[in-house]
Formats: structure tokens, sequence, C-alpha cells
């Protein structure tokens, strides 16, 4: 021993190489198919939008943690990662000079980042998915410039492109008949879906990249299934029994229901936000469906087309009660209630 | 057909490979050896010897203080030269004797007993409790109390523990494959102690030589029925609860004992020395460690006395690298970190790490908790080790005992997994230390 000193701590001595930072930058990783996608399909706009929320995340994080004389965290990546899902949430046609509407994204950062997550005390403390938030907040605020849907044009060069309803929004006004004449046909329909050229909020729109990035990050267990599968297999029932034409139960088409909105990046990638949700797997089903339900709610009763973010939320709401009844099973301990 | 386990646990990798293939050797004699006179969970011994008596090698030097309490023999001959306090591997003072080596081995008279297998039950326990055993895991609680159950709670089954679930540790893999005959042997004086006729050896799947080896020493005694378990490769495997569940589906009340579901659970090392106690009357003066670790230059498996200190074990493996930054008794997960080298191996220290510099985890920088889930989904006991790390962090120690606190046996599986590094059993021996079960 060249030096003469050791170090003395409690055991464990080893430990798993994995780290909050890895975790985050690998599922801001798990993003990058459907950032793509909605590149492709949304032009420069989407990818300014998301940039914009990043960088004014991450600002924001460093601005804030200064103040408050805290350690500087950016490098952990979750910054990133809720500037990343902030911009995911948003439409594209906030990047657009006329109306002037890209402070909106940055607001949204600074709702997020300071005020729902270091208000709170920071990582591992808010109560509430930062990036939905910051979203909800936007929709409140800017309520119309935050429902301008543009057309995917996959036209690099567009800057005004058209605007159009979501199909959410065309289901819930016009009805099913509407929807199915505007892509031409029913096939068309799930496979536009699923591609991802319709309209709708950045990153929520190519299903087939969101599912890319999910499995990824159930493969490498980053999330597992729970959360996703009840929220899902909720949504999925409930649209099959509620979601028919007028009181006729049964007929709905879950398919659709499924496909549309902001279910898929809601359901693999913000409900399974570990800070948010139930620790324990049993309350994370009850989680799920929860969210499943109120999502449902939302779209069939409610005023928004859309209800998957205000389901995660509320349910945000419900996490700590969850996790404060259902517990995990302690092993041995049924043996000694009977005693 | 599927490997049997236990819900939970983890994947550590076990770094067997530095010692798994080196045989037992035996250590260099000691000039002087320091033994520690409570070694054990329960009550220390009391002192027999007197500064400058002259001792044989495995007379006994220090009396069992209570029924929780092992006997402690001298493992050298030569001259008791100080009694005192020094310090333990855990870092608590304890009071020891200091004998010197005369190089000369001269054993006091041991009974030899070649029908051993005759003995009655009474007769075998009275050898074992001579002979100061304690279970060699680690946890060094004696093995004569293990073995004598309240009537109420009757045995059925004993188990051998071959998990060695620990990272890095050899010890009962090598005494598996050299002295299969002798740990079936052992085996069979359980099962006698207890009058029954099956017995089980769990054995994690990664060390297929021992599997082969047991079950070979195992096809050559007929006379009584032994399975040799093949179970999967995680941590914390050899824990007692957890083998008895994977072997016997049986699950052990939380604060109870295997022995409140009809089991005996025994490890290797242990039941070795059981046999050599029954059969040659030799008392547990020596024992197998793993000296290994990057941090050592050679790593080996060595038979060594009791009260060898550690600093001249690690000479013995070519000494420590430059960069060592830690220096472990016992396993990885649960072992504990020295101060110094200057202190005795026990009975219950099975191995010696060292850990180099740049493996070593500075537990300071931990993070907050994410709550990811991680550290419950990997919790033997299914608790919910963020909380409790959560709430011993925020001072709230009492409301830890709420997720079940006492119900922890600090594998350390929660802190190993958690990505944030958070020091979790820290936080559990802070609170355990600071409130009652
Ligand atoms: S150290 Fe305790 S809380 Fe952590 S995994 Fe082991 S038993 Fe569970
Ligand atoms: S593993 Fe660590 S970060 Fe994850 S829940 Fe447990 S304590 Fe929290």
């Amino acid at each position: 021993m060249k030096k003469n000193t050791v170090i003395v701590s409690v055991s464990p001595h080893i430990m798993s190489e994995e780290t909050v930072s890895h975790i985050m930058w690998t599922v801001s990783l798990s993003l990058f198919p459907a950032f793509v996608m909605a590149v492709y399909f949304f032009g420069p706009r989407a990818l300014f939008v998301t940039a914009l929320c990043i960088i004014s995340s991450i600002l924001s994080e460093y601005f804030v943690q200064k103040a408050m004389k805290k350690k500087i965290t950016i490098s952990d990546g979750s910054a990133f990662l809720t500037g990343l899902l902030l911009g995911l949430n948003l439409p594209a046609s906030l990047w657009s000079l006329n109306p002037f509407t890209i402070h909106v994204p940055i607001i949204g950062s600074f709702v997020a980042i300071v005020i729902t997550k270091q208000l709170f005390g920071g990582l591992g403390y808010n109560i509430f998915n930062p990036a939905l938030i910051g979203r909800v907040f936007l929709m409140a605020s800017w309520p119309r410039a935050m429902t301008i849907w543009n057309e995917p044009t996959a036209a690099f060069v567009a800057f005004d492109a058209k605007t159009t309803a979501t199909p959410l929004g065309i289901l819930k006004e016009e009805g099913i008949g509407r929807l199915i004449e505007v892509f031409g046909d029913k096939v068309n329909l799930y496979t536009q879906l699923l591609i991802g050229h319709r309209s709708g909020s950045i990153g929520e729109t190519s299903i087939i990249a969101l599912l890319i990035g999910a499995a990824f990050l159930l493969y490498k267990r980053y999330i597992t299934w729970h959360i996703p599968a009840s929220f899902l297999g909720t949504v999925a029932v409930l649209a099959w029994i509620f979601g028919g034409k007028g009181t006729c139960l049964f007929t709905g088409d879950p398919l659709l229901h499924l496909l549309s909105g902001g279910l898929i990046l809601g359901a693999f990638f913000m409900a399974t936000d570990y800070v948010t949700c139930p620790s324990v797997k049993t309350g994370q089903i009850l989680f799920g469906i929860g969210c499943g339900a109120l999502t449902m709610l939302i779209r069939l009763k409610g005023g928004y087309p859309e209800g998957v973010m205000f389901a995660i939320l509320l349910m945000n709401c419900f996490t700590p009660l969850i996790d404060r009844t259902i517990r995990s099973k302690v092993f041995g301990a049924i043996k000694v209630k009977t005693k | 057909m599927g490997l049997l386990t236990f819900k939970g646990g983890i994947h550590p990798p076990d770094r067997k490979e530095l010692t798994k293939d080196k045989p037992i050797a035996e250590a260099r004699p000691p000039r002087t050896v320091a033994i520690p006179l409570s070694q054990h969970i329960g009550a220390p011994c009391k002192p027999v010897v007197t500064i400058g008596q002259d001792v044989k090698k495995g007379e006994m030097i220090g009396e069992p203080g209570g029924f929780v309490s092992a006997a402690v023999h001298s493992s050298v001959s030569g001259k008791v030269i100080a009694t005192g306090e020094f310090p333990n591997v855990m870092g608590r003072m304890v009071p020891s004797i200091v004998i010197e080596n005369d190089g000369k081995e001269e054993w006091t008279i041991l009974k030899d007993n070649p029908d051993y297998a005759n003995l009655s039950s009474d007769e075998l326990k009275e050898k074992i409790k001579a002979a100061g055993i304690v279970g060699l895991g680690g946890a060094a609680f004696p093995t004569i109390v293990k073995l004598s159950p309240p009537k109420e709670k009757p045995i059925d089954t004993v188990i051998i523990n071959g998990a060695e679930c620990e990272p890095y540790l050899t010890v009962d893999y090598r005494l598996m494959l050299e002295k299969p005959h002798e740990i079936i042997e052992g085996l069979k004086v359980l099962m006698k102690v207890f009058g029954i006729n099956k017995g089980f050896v769990g054995i994690e799947n990664n060390k297929p030589e021992a599997i082969k080896a047991m079950g070979k020493a195992t096809r050559e005694r007929q006379d009584v029925e032994i399975v040799i378990h093949a179970l999967e490769v995680k941590y914390p495997q050899g824990a007692e609860k957890m083998l008895i569940k994977a072997i016997t589906g049986r699950e052990v009340p939380a604060r109870g004992l295997p022995m409140d579901v009809g089991v005996v659970v025994q490890n290797v090392s242990t039941t070795f020395a059981i046999y050599e106690a029954v059969r040659y009357g030799k008392p547990l003066i020596d024992r197998v460690i793993t000296v290994t670790g990057e941090g050592v230059r050679e790593s080996k498996n060595l038979l060594i006395k009791i009260g060898t200190l550690i600093s001249q074990l690690i000479e013995e493996c070519g000494g420590l690298q430059d960069s060592t930054g830690k220096i472990i008794a016992g396993g990885p997960m649960m072992g504990f970190a020295l101060s110094s080298l200057d202190m005795p191996v026990t009975k219950g220290t099975s191995g010696i790490l060292v850990l180099p510099e740049d493996k070593v985890i500075h537990t300071e920088e931990f993070g907050p908790c994410i709550r990811c889930g991680r550290c419950i989904d990997v919790c033997p006991m299914g608790l919910m080790p963020s909380m409790l790390s959560i709430y011993s962090e925020k001072g709230f120690y009492e409301g830890s005992k709420e997720y079940n606190l006492w119900d922890c046996f600090e594998c350390g599986s929660c802190a190993y997994i958690c990505p944030s590094k958070r020091p979790i059993v820290q936080f559990i021996r802070l609170a355990k230390s600071l409130t009652k079960p």
C-alpha cells in the first residue's frame, strides 16, 4: 500500500453500474425514433419546438438550482428528459411567427422544472409529472395556440403548413363516419395512425416509432408491463363497451382509441415516470386501470377530445395514497398474522 | 425443470474465478495468535487460562458464558503472553487471549470416535458443544443452540447450505470438491441428532463440479436419503429463509426462526467442522477462508488457525496492490470494512477481500430516491427499502418500523441495485440502532 488510507463504510461493498443519469439518458434515447418521425412529418417546426423546450428546461434547472444554492444536477439528464417530453406533447404550430407563440414552450418548461419539480424539493419529490403540468398550464393559458394542429406534410421547408383537426377531435365532433371519410377507408385510417401520418402533438403521432422505443425500454427493464398493460387494457375494454354509437354497448372500436391521441406516448413514457407512479407492482396495476378509466371518461363524456394527460395527472394525486395502502408482501408475514 | 429459488434477489458478478480452482492450502503457522473470547452471537466466554500459562493445541482457553455461547480453544501450542481487549473485525473491542506459538503443534488429548455412527443424539450434541462450533457462514450463531430446539418445535428437515451466494468467496465450494464424503457424513450426524432420515443439500447452479462431487459422494452412501438440489444463481440464495423457501417451499414467519417451520440449516463449513468434532473430537480451531479480490497480489483458499492476524494472511498472499481501496472481512455484500489489518481472523470470518480503489463506491455522493422501485423488486424479504431509507434519512426512525424495519437482515440487495447509490443499509442500521424492535 503506497498510501495509508483505506475506506471504511457499511456493506454492501459492491454496487450495480446503473445510475440515475444513465436511466434518464436511455429513456431519452428511446424517444428518438418518435422524434425523428415527428420531424419527418411536421418539419423543422417540430425540431425547433422540442429543442426550445429542452434548452429552456435545462437552463431553468440550472438557474433555479443556482438560486436555491443547491447542487447543479443538469448532467443527470432529468431536465433534458422533461424538456423532451414536454416538447413532444406540444403542437408543432407553436413555432410560428404569426401569431407569435414561441414564448409558450419556454414558459411551459419553466413551469415544469421550477414550479412542478424544484419547488417541490427536486428530483424524486415532485408529486406531478413535470412535463404534463407544463402542458396543462399552457393549455389553460393559451388554449387557442395549443390547439392549432398542423397537417403532417413531410415537406421540410413548408413553414406555413395547413391546419386541421386531430383524429380524436374529428371523432368527437363529427363521428366515426367522417373520420373514415377523411382517411379514405378503415384500413388506410389504421395504417396512417400507425405510422403517424396525422395531426397531433409532435411526438404522439407515430405509434410504430413509439412502440419501438417502448419495446427497448421493456427489454432493458427500465419500465415494466404493469402500468402500460393495465392502462391500455382498460382503455381498450372501455372503448369497446361504451365507445359505440349512441347507447349501443359493445360496439366500440378499441383499436381506434388505442392508436389515436397521446395514449401510447402517455402509457409507456409518462405514466411510467418513476417519481410520480406507485412503486409497488400491484399499486401500479391499479394506477394503470385508473389512468385508463379516466382517459375514456374524458374522451367519451368530457369537454376535451383527449384525456390521457389529465388522467395521468389525476392519478398522480393518488400515487401517495396507493403507495401507502398497497405495500409489498413481506416475506413470512401472513403466518404471523394468524398466530 | 426450473431451478429452485425465491422471489427477489440480484445478480452481482460472482468473481469466483479468482480462487475457485485453487485447492485449499494450509497457511504458514503464525508466530502469535490473538483469540477473541467472543467470536459468536451470545455471551462471551470466561477465560480459563492466565498469562504465562502453557497451552496445547486444542486446549480450551475460554468456557461458554451461558447457554447461547461457544467454547474457545487454542489454535496453537505455546504460551499465553497477554490478555486484554483487542479490536475485532466489526470494530468493537473484545476480550482476547494472545498466545505465542512454539511451533511444536502439540495437541491436547482428543477423543477419537471411529464408531461415531452409533452415538446417541445427546452424545453427538455433547461433542458438538465441546468443540465450540458456531455457524461458519458469517453469523457465528452457536450451533448447539440451533440443534436444541424447544420440544414444541419438532425438526423434520435438515438442509446443508452450499449456496455460497456471496461473490468472491469459494470456501464452501472448495470444501465440497475436496471433502464431499466428510460433509455428507456431517449431514448424517445432523440427521441422527434429530432422528430423521431425509436430508437436503442446496448448491447454486454455477457450481456444477460441486454438485457433481456431492452427488457422487451421496450415491456412495445408500443407507439414508440425501437429495442434492441445484439452485438458481441469485443473491442472497444462501440466506437461511430464502434457502428454506427454495428447497421446501416453506416460508419462515417474519421475525421467526427456521425451527418454526421444522427446519435446521447448516452451512458446508460448519457441517465439515461438525464431522471433525464428532469423528476426531477436534475442536473448532481452524477454518478455511478465501483471501481474494483484485487488490491482493495472489488470491488463495487457505486453511488458517483461528486468531491468525489478517496482516499475516495478506502477506502470505503476496501483499496488497498499490491501489488498495478497501479491505473487507467476509464477502462484498455483507462483510465488514476494516480500518486496520492487525485484527485476528475469527470463527465467523469466511474471507478477506481486498478491493482496489477503482472498485470502491463513494456512497457519500448518493442522490435522492427517484422512487424507481428497483429496491422493492429485489428485496428478498418483500420490504420497501426506499421508504426505510427515506424515513431514516429524514430522522423518522420510529416511522420506519411501519415499513417492517426489523425484518431486514441487511443483505444489501437494495443498496446494490439502487441507481441513486443510496446507502440504504446504512440508513437501516442507523434506524435500528435508535429504535427497539
Ligand atoms: S438489506 Fe434489508 S431492505 Fe435491503 S434488500 Fe436486504 S432485506 Fe431488503
Ligand atoms: S432503488 Fe434507490 S432510487 Fe430506486 S426506489 Fe429504491 S431507494 Fe429509491
